[in-house]
């Protein structure tokens, strides 16, 4: 372990800026992107399950 | 005798065939793929955590670049994916287009964004390398420009895509253009080699042993693994989605849901 304190390992050796501007970056965007991929998937089964609830009450008034 | 012999050969060989080949319909490669996506988000968790420990905290500081070089360990894996993942893409596109496959146009468009993504970030990151280290965030250099053009190439192709509204016809012209853009590929690979560049060349080469310390060349190698991982997991999730979106109106999407 090369780090001597907290503070030490945040500045990065004064490239603070250009590390954490990378790896912030990146954990940033691959955590919004299975989100936006999660929630595609949640919408089409959400709009879905509503046309197959339509269709039942459709069939039910159909045939009452 | 003998015919009957090699009849049976052959129904043996076809239905092994069919075997792969059912996984190629959406209707059992969709709930396949939900099986497997947690298990590639646990192997992208298990190599991420050690691959960062090592990036910060075994990996030993460089001797010319100070702390700055830590970027290595998400810059070398966000372009080695933004390559890999065209590759892949191209192929499921070729795929597509050979055996009109409905899943394989799928699998391609559901790669496209998240290799966009990761052009994306192997530039960020490339800036903010460049910048302390030769002084600019950008310049117009063999291999930025092609890795530029690389993440237009997956813009364009997800443009062309959402552009046509047969989707069929979309996984056509998406397909062409994904082969066509192939050929930047090795142009990237290459430039630090064929181009006099600013860029560093290689750190990995199969011909050579590499030139880094252990322990650094095992944080990239473990990062990458991570990256790859992420990558297949977040695209089976988007091509579930897919796959529900195109089949919507068959009989068998209204079942999969429960």
């Amino acid at each position: 372990m090369h780090w001597n304190s907290v503070g030490e390992f945040f500045a990065m050796g004064g490239y603070a800026l250009y590390v954490w501007g990378s790896f912030g970056a990146c954990v940033l965007l691959m955590v919004v992107e299975p989100l936006l991929a999660k929630r595609r998937l949640n919408e089409v089964r959400q709009s879905l399950r509503r046309e197959r609830l339509a269709d039942e009450l459709d069939h039910q008034s159909g045939t009452s | 005798m003998g015919d009957h012999g090699r009849f049976k050969g052959c129904i043996g060989v076809s239905q092994s065939l069919i075997q792969w080949f059912r996984y190629a319909s959406p209707q059992s490669f969709y709930p396949l793929a939900g099986r497997m996506i947690p298990w590639f988000w646990a192997a992208a968790a298990v190599f991420g955590v050690a691959g960062l420990w090592i990036s910060f905290f075994v990996a030993p500081t460089d001797a010319q670049q100070g702390e700055g070089y830590r970027i290595i360990f998400v810059h070398v894996p966000a372009s080695w994916m933004s390559m890999f993942i065209y590759l892949v893409m191209a192929f499921w596109a070729a795929l597509g287009l050979a055996l009109n496959t409905r899943v394989s146009g799928m699998m391609a468009q559901a790669l496209a964004p998240t290799g966009a993504l990761m052009a994306a970030l192997s530039l960020w990151t490339g800036a903010f390398w460049g910048k302390p280290m030769w002084g600019a965030w950008w310049v117009w250099d063999a291999r930025l420009t092609s890795e530029l053009i690389l993440f237009f190439l997956y813009l364009g192709f997800m443009a062309l895509q959402a552009a046509i509204d047969d989707p069929r016809r979309a996984d056509k012209a998406g397909a062409i253009l994904a082969l066509v853009g192939v050929v930047n590929i090795p142009i990237i690979y290459f430039s630090v080699k064929w181009w006099n560049t600013l860029h560093q060349g290689s750190t990995i080469n199969l011909t050579k042993a590499p030139s880094m310390a252990q322990t650094m060349l095992w944080g990239m190698l473990l990062m990458a693994l991570a990256f790859w991982m992420y990558s297949i997991a977040v695209a089976l999730t988007r091509v579930r989605a897919i796959i529900l979106e195109r089949e919507r109106h068959t009989e068998w999407v209204k079942h999969a849901l429960e």
